[in-house]
């Protein structure tokens, strides 16, 4: 089965987020940068699958040139080969999802696997935009009810189950208030939730070959899509932090200041 | 005059969920605010029920659709739904609450009716007409304050952010709105797994006791102390990741958001994945053996300690408050 990754490069979650001096924009100065977390455990969700039954896991990604840092990463992990849509502009989730369902289009994949959303807009809307656009159905938040250190997780088996005639996949979605079991008719989107796996370090010997895989370039015009940026960040403000607590001793006092002074027993 | 299309979401047994009733308080402020009307809108299998009670709070009209296809409110079917229905009625601006389905849904109806979303807002300005949303970015350690540029506008709820809506005097009307639905549909539902809990609601819970890698795995002793103030239980992503605590309890980025009177972080470190989650809470208490663990910068009372010590005699002092 082939299947396509959208992923995206985003400032790595353990660096310190700094606000301009204008508020409307963040520090470049010592960021780090990663593949989205989600988008992360969505390759070695691909390539678990593509283990099990064959076929090939192509990522895509849309930005600048600093974009291939990523690619690279996910070619290295055992992606077959990346997509590069070169675009340096600001855009927003609509448009992601018009290039996602331009490049779904030419490469016909019997299922597109991304992150439920990426660590740096949170907005948990591409998937979406994008299963609509392509006219799919789509199962977001997939997870599985083994948990993380169980022994179905250690022999890496994919959470995501095909069926025999590859015709339709099960998901376990992660709903409020329990677990949804869903089966899509192929091809569909699937978004992932921090459950589904652990994702898988780049070795060594992957990190080498990646550098031969192909990387194709394309454009936003070679797509036929005019990107548009119909979220305008106005301004950046920082919240405001909470005031300094106290250490108390013992128990007998922090009962006396939640009964006395903060008033919630 | 400019409509407010709130999804007011079901539950599995068609009552409301309470979610709903916070995306109707920011819903009727956004209309009052525009000087536009306020609609809703209950998508589920019979739909009746819970869109009589909609009707009750401070909404113009209530549209209810009635479809098998809409259980677990599937995306498939309650998208299409709920674009046909905003158009047919000229909404502006379609929310509802960031829970799952919300998450889920929205944006695929936004997709439909061409309309940009922002996210998890946690408040709005309007000026001339134009709205200004606050929602936060990087797991909360950044608020942005953003601007759409569609003419159609979506937007999902933070329910922490906006108190429940209350019943006002006059009714609205309900309408029974009667969608185009495909014959088949490409999505199915095989199984609902409920995770069972004899607490209250993680997000509608006055005391929240959480805990972390620092319980071992066991919470027994946080939930001891969670039902001695009728409270509900949560966990980090440490914790649900071992497998300790079935996901839903989860408090964090990714997880629940929580906002209650009292928060008691056991055995958590604090990660900003988990402080995204809870730091909006009234008073937060942090037990932790580790001095230098972050919790403690946004805890109002700190006590260094092993919670396994700690746990029991906190909830022997409470019990014997009553």
């Amino acid at each position: 089965m082939k299947i396509l990754i959208p992923i995206k490069r985003v400032e790595d979650p353990e660096c310190n987020i700094r606000i301009t001096p204008e508020g409307t924009g963040i520090l470049q100065e010592g960021l780090k940068f990663k593949v989205n977390p989600f988008d992360e455990i969505a390759v070695e969700e691909g390539l678990r699958l593509v283990a099990k039954h064959t076929g090939e896991v192509v990522v895509v990604s849309i930005g600048g040139k600093e974009t291939h840092e990523q690619l690279r990463h996910a070619l290295a992990m055992g992606a077959s080969r990346a997509i590069w849509i070169h675009h340096t502009e600001p855009v927003d989730q609509m448009s992601i999802a018009q290039l996602l369902a331009k490049v779904v289009e030419e490469e016909k994949p019997a299922l597109v696997l991304m992150g439920k959303q990426a660590i740096d807009d949170d907005q948990n809307q591409v998937g979406q935009y994008l299963a609509e656009y392509a006219q799919m159905p789509q199962a977001t938040f997939a997870s599985k009810q083994e948990a993380l250190d169980s022994e179905a997780e250690k022999s890496k088996q994919p959470g995501i189950v095909l069926s025999a005639d590859g015709a339709f996949v099960s998901i376990t979605r992660e709903v409020d208030g329990g677990l949804l079991q869903v089966e899509c008719t192929l091809p569909a989107v699937v978004t992932v939730d921090l459950r589904l796996n652990q994702p898988r370090y780049a070795s060594l010997p992957g990190i080498m070959k990646a550098k031969t895989k192909p990387i194709k370039e394309l454009s936003c015009a070679a797509l036929g899509i005019a990107p548009s940026n119909h979220l305008r960040i106005q301004k950046l403000v920082k919240p405001a932090p909470r005031k300094a607590g106290v250490i108390v001793p013992d128990v007998a006092s922090l009962v006396d200041k939640l009964r006395n002074e903060a008033k919630v027993l | 005059m400019a409509v407010v299309l709130i999804f007011a979401e079901t539950q599995n047994d068609g009552q409301l969920r309470k979610a709903a009733l916070h995306a109707l308080t920011a819903g009727k402020a956004l209309a009052q605010a525009l000087g536009g009307q306020l609609h809703a809108a209950v998508l589920a299998p019979h739909a009746e029920g819970a869109a009589e009670e909609v009707k009750g709070y401070g909404v113009a009209q209530v549209h209810a659709a009635s479809a098998a296809c809409f259980a677990h409110n599937l995306a498939e079917a309650c998208a299409p739904a709920l674009a046909q229905l905003a158009q047919s009625i000229g909404a502006r601006f379609i929310g509802g609450a960031a829970t799952a389905a919300g998450r889920d849904i929205l944006p695929r109806m936004a997709a439909r009716l061409q309309a940009a979303m922002a996210s998890d807002i946690m408040s709005f300005e309007v000026e001339g007409g134009e709205v200004t949303w606050t929602r936060p970015m990087w797991a909360g350690s950044v608020l942005a304050k953003v601007a759409l540029g569609t003419p159609t506008q979506v937007f999902s709820i933070r329910t922490t952010e906006f108190a429940p809506a209350e019943k006002t005097g006059e009714a609205g009307v309900v309408k029974v709105f009667v969608p185009n639905l495909p014959a088949t549909l490409p999505s199915r539902i095989h199984a609902f797994i409920a995770v069972k809990s004899i607490r209250p609601e993680l997000t509608e819970a006055k005391v929240v006791v959480s805990g972390g890698r620092g319980t071992r795995g066991d919470f027994g002793p946080l939930e001891a102390l969670a039902d001695s103030m009728g409270g509900a239980v949560g966990a980090s992503r440490a914790a649900c990741d071992a497998g300790w605590m079935p996901n839903d309890l989860q408090v964090g980025q990714t997880g629940k958001v929580v906002a209650p009177q009292l928060y008691i972080a056991a055995g958590i470190s604090g990660a900003i994945q988990h402080l995204a989650g809870m730091k909006g809470s009234k008073t937060i208490v942090a037990i932790n053996k580790d001095a230098e663990a972050p919790i403690f910068q946004v805890a109002d009372y700190g006590l260094v300690a092993d919670m396994h010590d700690v746990l029991p005699k906190l909830r022997q002092a409470i019990e014997a408050l009553k």
